[in-house]
């Protein structure tokens, strides 16, 4: 983590992240990024060899409920509530035929 | 102001009806809304609707709840079926989920009013609401002041008396440093107290409920009822909810409480000083006060600020224009989906979803997140040491008074500085709250935080009752 963070990795992440950034979004957010990521340095003082990384608050295990019959969501509520939907389904434009 | 408790003992008891109220607290909405904006959106007719039935149901004889007739507000990242729910985004406009969330079931069940969805920093990233895309909240006690934030809309509805209470989600600070900066109370519970199911995710290891309220007793009454073990929420702690109220007038005599000798630097003298008054007051009360050192306190802000946002840009995969919220459209999936976010999503959610996204990403996953991972130990056991010698630690929850408007908009990392006391505890899962304890140097409240261990309320109670009874 020595380089600072380039305008090339900033667009490349954005295309991960799905956010279309213009060239001048892109300028700004490498310049607030490098500037995060530089104060985020602190850490690499730190001894962190021997230490087991913590993901959560408490030791995760297996959370189960009795296996019953319950209502689930309204299914013509939640289509409602989507921006296209049709015969019971939700809709999006083509997914094939086009560069990813 | 009446308090949450004698509103419950006065309708129930017959003194005060729900009706009479809901109207008073409406009408200050009605005088000071405009200029405070504390609200997305404020369901009077409903509440006016749910406010009659309580009346009916004491005039009737019946049993009525725990919370019965309380006037509440919601912060707007808890779902409300069929009641917009925006998170102060563009991009969930207009959705009404086809839910409730379990803390709003619970409220229900309890008689309390809902009186609205309160305005936050777009999907809780901030520290003041000046990134709520519907505008930011004004701090009631001036309004050329931030409220903080997240919650600063559940914060200013309690300020202002809008609501008697609220609710509001912290996940490194969003409901105790509001609370500070608007002078009433705000707890972060041990994560796993309050069921999340229904709150729409930020950071799911670090996300919790809790409440404001005007005073110490209020919170612990309300949060006795959102509490408890709810299956609907595989991180919920299975345990009931814990007796608060039977604490608050305990007293800290014996009790040791700790001050960090090595708290992070950039306090504000007017604040270090109403700490240093807090310790007096606890220590003339019959309180120990011991020294603690957190070594890797330093450290946490970078921790969080990977955490976090890694954490966010996961959960906010999910608003992508199809199943919910709005779309722009375009000629292929993977364009809507980038049309969408781009103008669905504010600055802040941009920049924090892009440094999550690369904080995860091949090649940067073991120097950024796996390393904050292991930081977050450090801190976790930095407590573990401390809390075998005191029962809770005393910091201030804000290192200022409110600031003010656009003070901070230009710089990310001093916004981000704002949570430098409140982030440690989210990274540990410890509970935590913050209680006015007098003004600063600009006569605006001071919040003094009060910090215990996983599970460790009572002891955090019984503290802050003692600093509301000396300040």
């Amino acid at each position: 983590m020595s380089e600072p963070i380039s305008k090339e990795t900033v667009v490349k992440v954005s295309r991960l992240a799905r956010l279309s950034l213009t060239p001048e979004q892109a300028e700004k957010m490498t310049a607030q990024l490098a500037g995060m990521l530089e104060h985020f340095r602190d850490i690499d003082a730190l001894d962190l060899a021997n230490v087991e990384p913590m993901t959560q608050p408490y030791p995760l295990k297996n959370v189960m409920r009795e296996d019953v019959e319950a209502k689930s969501l309204d299914r013509q509520e939640v289509l409602d509530q989507a921006p296209s939907a049709e015969s019971g389904r939700f809709r999006v434009p083509p997914t094939i035929g086009f560069d990813v | 102001m009446q308090k949450l408790v004698e509103i419950v003992a006065g309708v129930a008891g017959g003194s005060l009806t729900a009706t009479g109220v809901l109207e008073e607290h409406l009408g200050r909405i009605d005088a000071r809304e405009s200029e405070i904006h504390a609200f997305n959106l404020v369901t009077a007719d409903q509440a006016r609707e749910d406010a009659s039935i309580i009346d009916a149901d004491v005039k009737a004889g019946k049993k009525v709840g725990a919370l019965a007739g309380v006037p509440i507000a919601l912060k707007d990242n808890m779902c409300t079926r069929g009641i917009e729910t925006t998170c102060s985004s563009k991009i969930l406009q207009g959705w009404k989920p086809p839910y409730d969330a379990t803390v709003v079931t619970k409220l229900r069940n309890a008689g309390a009013i809902i009186v609205g969805k309160t305005n936050l920093d777009e999907f809780a990233m901030g520290s003041s609401t000046e990134n709520s895309a519907f505008g930011p909240t004004k701090n009631p006690l001036d309004i050329s002041r931030v409220p903080g934030g997240s919650s600063g809309g559940s914060a200013a509805a309690v300020s202002a008396g809008f609501a008697a209470a609220s609710l509001g989600s912290d996940t490194g600070g969003s409901i105790r440093q509001p609370a500070a900066l608007c002078g009433v109370v705000g707890v972060k519970p041990t994560y796993g107290t309050v069921s999340r199911y229904g709150l729409v995710a930020f950071a799911s290891s670090l996300d919790q409920i809790g409440p404001f309220t005007s005073d110490v007793r209020d919170a612990a009454t309300l949060l006795e009822v959102i509490s408890g073990h709810d299956q609907m929420d595989s991180t919920s702690i299975p345990q009931p909810a814990t007796s608060l109220v039977s604490v608050l007038d305990h007293g800290v005599k014996g009790m040791r409480i700790g001050r960090v000798t090595d708290l992070p630097e950039g306090c504000e003298p007017d604040v270090l000083a109403r700490l240093e008054a807090a310790f007096d007051a606890l220590r003339t009360a019959g309180a120990t006060i011991v020294d603690v050192k957190l070594p890797s306190l330093q450290y946490c802000l970078t921790a969080y600020y990977l955490i976090a946002p890694a954490e966010a840009s996961s959960n906010l995969a999910r608003y992508d224009g199809v199943r919910y919220g709005n779309r722009v459209d375009a000629a292929d999936l993977n364009a809507m989906y980038a049309a969408t976010r781009e103008s669905g999503f504010g600055e802040e959610v941009k920049r924090r979803i892009m440094l999550g996204t690369y904080a995860l990403s091949a090649g940067y996953y073991d120097a950024y997140y796996g390393k904050a991972l292991k930081v977050r130990r450090l801190i976790s056991d930095d407590f573990a040491r401390a809390y075998k010698d005191v029962d809770t630690i005393l910091t201030p929850t804000s290192p200022s008074t409110a600031f003010k408007f656009g003070s901070k908009t230009d710089n990310p990392l001093a916004m981000y500085l704002c949570d430098v006391f409140t982030i440690p505890t989210n990274l540990a899962g410890h509970p935590a709250m913050s209680v006015p304890f007098g003004v600063g140097a600009d006569s605006m409240p001071v919040g003094i935080q009060v910090l215990a261990t996983t599970m460790g309320e009572q002891a955090m109670f019984k503290v802050a009752a003692e600093l509301e009874r000396a300040s």
